[in-house]
């Protein structure tokens, strides 16, 4: 049985920590972020976890403290947003390439400037190449969940990469909804203890981490780094089919709603999908055949998936809450566009929206525009703008 | 995991390589001989040597060899000495040559 | 969704209308429902005009996005109606709960012309008589469970006083004040 619960999306991810009880805390506050570290210290405070919690002085200082602890063969985790992952930046690729399989929660929220405490997906974006498993989450639940996951999808033997948990600041990190929540016996059993492959505080067995890497080292290391990055895919299915068993919900690469029969389709991420499905069930109820697809990982990218899932439609928007500003396009619109060219889906015409940066709200109405532009195209073949600003 | 990896070899195969670059067996650079580095090489002369050490922590190779039980200067590890010259400097006895390298 | 009830509250930093808000999530989370319970953050000042949001309903919510056409607006601080639009969006067919010492019909002279329900209530006189001191949000919430009607009103007197003597376990004397302080406002809310 779960435990029927309230809970902001942040409360969720610092329960989630909570049952996990890391070893190893590091983290420095950052709105909207700020509650899982201050959460999770009061945890420590009252002897709920076993944790060690450091209260760096710095993101980067918080990364570095958890490459430490995870190079010692510690569970190392960590919390932040914006800013503060900007302020990580070098040593979020160090993590990655010494292959420590940290967690870090991020509340997605823009990268100033402008300045902004709001949300977008300008974090998560900007680090997308930095070789981290990114997990999005459209609500409280998934953010717990997929912070559970996460867990054991990071210490897999085939992976052993860093995973970062993303949910949308203040839309769903300071909402309260409902959650069910797994019984902590049940959390700590399915993602059991951490046993490190090798650990810097092992004087039977001495091991340097993070040497100089020249060259063909170095080429070797990043190939290994795209095999556990293939691998990831496979791994991340086994562990939420287990997930499924153990909960009975259902994780996949990503979220198919209504796209059986779809000849229109949105491609969006994190909390946004939920609004969008709303409008996808008021088009159904008029007889519009609207679909969804939600990612649920952007790295490893599912291209396979996301060019099967589309393959059918007539027309399709790319919903990007981040923009490249590369002139032609966000990062979700031109990863699910080249999926598709190279999986040889070409029938659909493909379109991108931008939307909803710095904490812009996005109401049905607006999504509604946008299957609205969709049905057009499906209707005249006449694609018109490719790059488009939702409602500016 | 030290037992598990042998030596990292140049011409490595990726799926060869310790994960994340890893030296899974501290101490492997006794293997790397880079006496043949050398241009130039220090010439140490034991008679006036007076065993003062100052040239052992200098030596950024550990290429001057202490035996470990009586604690003396022994000689000169030509394998890994680079001949960089600051046991010469530093000696104040005058118990080192710095001369052209010789094979 | 037709059982959804969308809720606006308007107070000012500080008085704790968010607060209200999240205590009204969990009102509705006790007797069994789906909830939403927001604030819209901005900068963080004391006095500022602030909004928090309620989705409630029996079956889950997917929206997550602000409130634009809310079946009840609640208002904690009358000054607030000279202001800020209150009425914005407000359904004909709900209703503006406002804590105010004046009546409904003098009230509604100020809003614009909106011809749904105006109810009032006065919470400050209600929290002094009862609490001692000027806590709004208990009779307030009391007031928006009146008049909106998403949840029975015995349940919800059940749960808040379950909660009152989780809350004040050490100081049980405030639990018959607060207890008072919502009966009260149910019974005083006006405009009905």
């Amino acid at each position: 049985m779960s435990i029927r619960e309230r809970l902001s999306g942040n409360e969720a991810v610092a329960t989630a920590m909570k049952q996990i009880n890391p070893d190893v805390v590091a983290a420095f506050p950052i709105t909207p972020s700020t509650e899982i570290p201050q959460y999770f210290s009061s945890f420590v405070a009252n002897g709920q976890v076993d944790t060690e919690f450091v209260a760096v002085e710095s993101e980067h200082s918080a990364m570095s403290a958890c490459i430490g602890a995870s190079a010692a063969g510690a569970r190392a985790m960590t919390a932040t947003s914006s800013n503060g992952m900007s302020l990580m930046w070098e040593m979020l690729y160090i993590a990655a390439s010494s292959r420590l399989p940290i967690v870090l929660n991020l509340v997605n929220r823009t990268v100033s400037g402008p300045l902004n405490i709001h949300n977008d997906h300008s974090d998560a974006m900007g680090a997308r190449d930095a070789g981290w498993i990114q997990l999005f989450s459209e609500t409280n639940q998934e953010a717990y969940d997929n912070a559970i996951m996460a867990v054991r999808i990071a210490e897999h033997k085939d992976v052993r990469l860093p995973v970062m948990v993303c949910q949308d600041g203040f839309i769903t990190s300071h909402a309260i909804e409902n959650i069910e929540l797994i019984e902590d016996d049940k959390v700590k059993a399915f993602v059991g203890e951490y046993k490190a492959p090798w650990s810097l505080l092992d004087p039977a067995h001495p091991v340097a981490c993070g040497p100089l890497d020249l060259q063909h080292f170095h080429y070797a290391h990043k190939r290994q780094q795209a095999e556990a990055m293939r691998n990831a895919k496979k791994v991340i299915l086994e562990v939420s089919k287990e997930f499924e068993q153990m909960t009975g919900r259902k994780y996949e690469l990503l979220e198919k709603y209504m796209m059986d029969d779809a000849e229109v389709a949105v491609v969006v991420l994190n909390s946004t999908a939920g609004t969008a499905k709303y409008v996808v069930n008021a088009l159904r109820a008029k007889g519009i055949k609207a679909g969804l697809v939600k990612p649920r990982v952007f790295r490893p990218f599912p291209v396979e998936e996301i060019a099967d899932a589309l393959k059918n439609c007539k027309a399709v928007a790319v919903m990007d809450k981040a923009d490249s500003l590369n002139a032609a396009g966000g990062p979700l619109f031109t990863e699910t566009a080249s999926a598709m060219l190279v999986r040889g889906v070409t029938g659909p015409k493909v379109i991108n929206y931008i939307y909803g940066l710095g904490g812009t709200d996005v109401r049905t109405d607006d999504i509604e525009t946008v299957y609205n532009r969709l049905l057009d195209i499906a209707s005249t073949g006449n694609v018109g703008e490719v790059y488009n600003y939702l409602g500016i | 995991m030290s037992e598990k990896y042998e030596i990292v070899k140049p011409d490595v195969a990726w799926k060869d390589i310790t994960e994340g670059g890893t030296i899974a067996q501290p101490g492997n650079s006794k293997q790397f001989k880079t006496g043949d580095w050398r241009s130039m090489m220090p010439v140490w002369h034991e008679e006036k040597c007076k065993q003062c050490l100052l040239c052992y922590p200098v030596c950024p190779d550990a290429s001057v060899i202490v035996d470990k039980e009586t604690g003396k200067m022994m000689g000169i590890d030509y394998e890994h000495c680079k001949g960089c010259g600051v046991c010469t400097k530093t000696c104040p006895f005058g118990a080192y040559d710095f001369v052209e390298n010789q094979k | 969704m037709a059982n959804l009830t969308e809720i606006r509250w308007h107070g000012r930093g500080g008085q704790g209308a968010k607060t209200a808000a999240l205590l009204l999530a969990d009102a509705a989370f006790n007797t069994g429902l789906y909830v939403q319970g927001f604030p819209e953050y901005g900068p963080e000042r004391m006095g500022a005009p602030i909004t928090a949001y309620n989705r409630i309903s029996s079956e889950r919510i997917t929206v997550h996005s602000n409130i634009y056409e809310p079946d009840f607006v609640v208002v904690v601080d009358d000054s607030l109606i000279n202001s800020v639009p209150v009425t914005k969006g407000l359904k004909e067919t709900g209703a503006i709960i406002i804590n105010t010492t004046k009546s409904p019909d003098e009230i509604r002279e100020k809003l614009n012309g909106y011809k749904g329900k105006v109810c009032t209530i006065d919470a400050r006189t209600i929290s002094i008589d009862c609490l001692g001191k000027y806590f709004p949000n208990t009779p307030m919430l009391a007031a928006v469970i009146k008049v909106s009607g998403i949840m029975d009103e015995n349940a919800f007197l059940a749960d808040m006083e379950g909660s009152f003597k989780h809350k004040f376990a050490k100081k049980p004397e405030v639990i018959e004040g607060n207890m008072n302080a919502l009966k009260r406002s149910m019974q005083e809310v006006k405009g009905l």
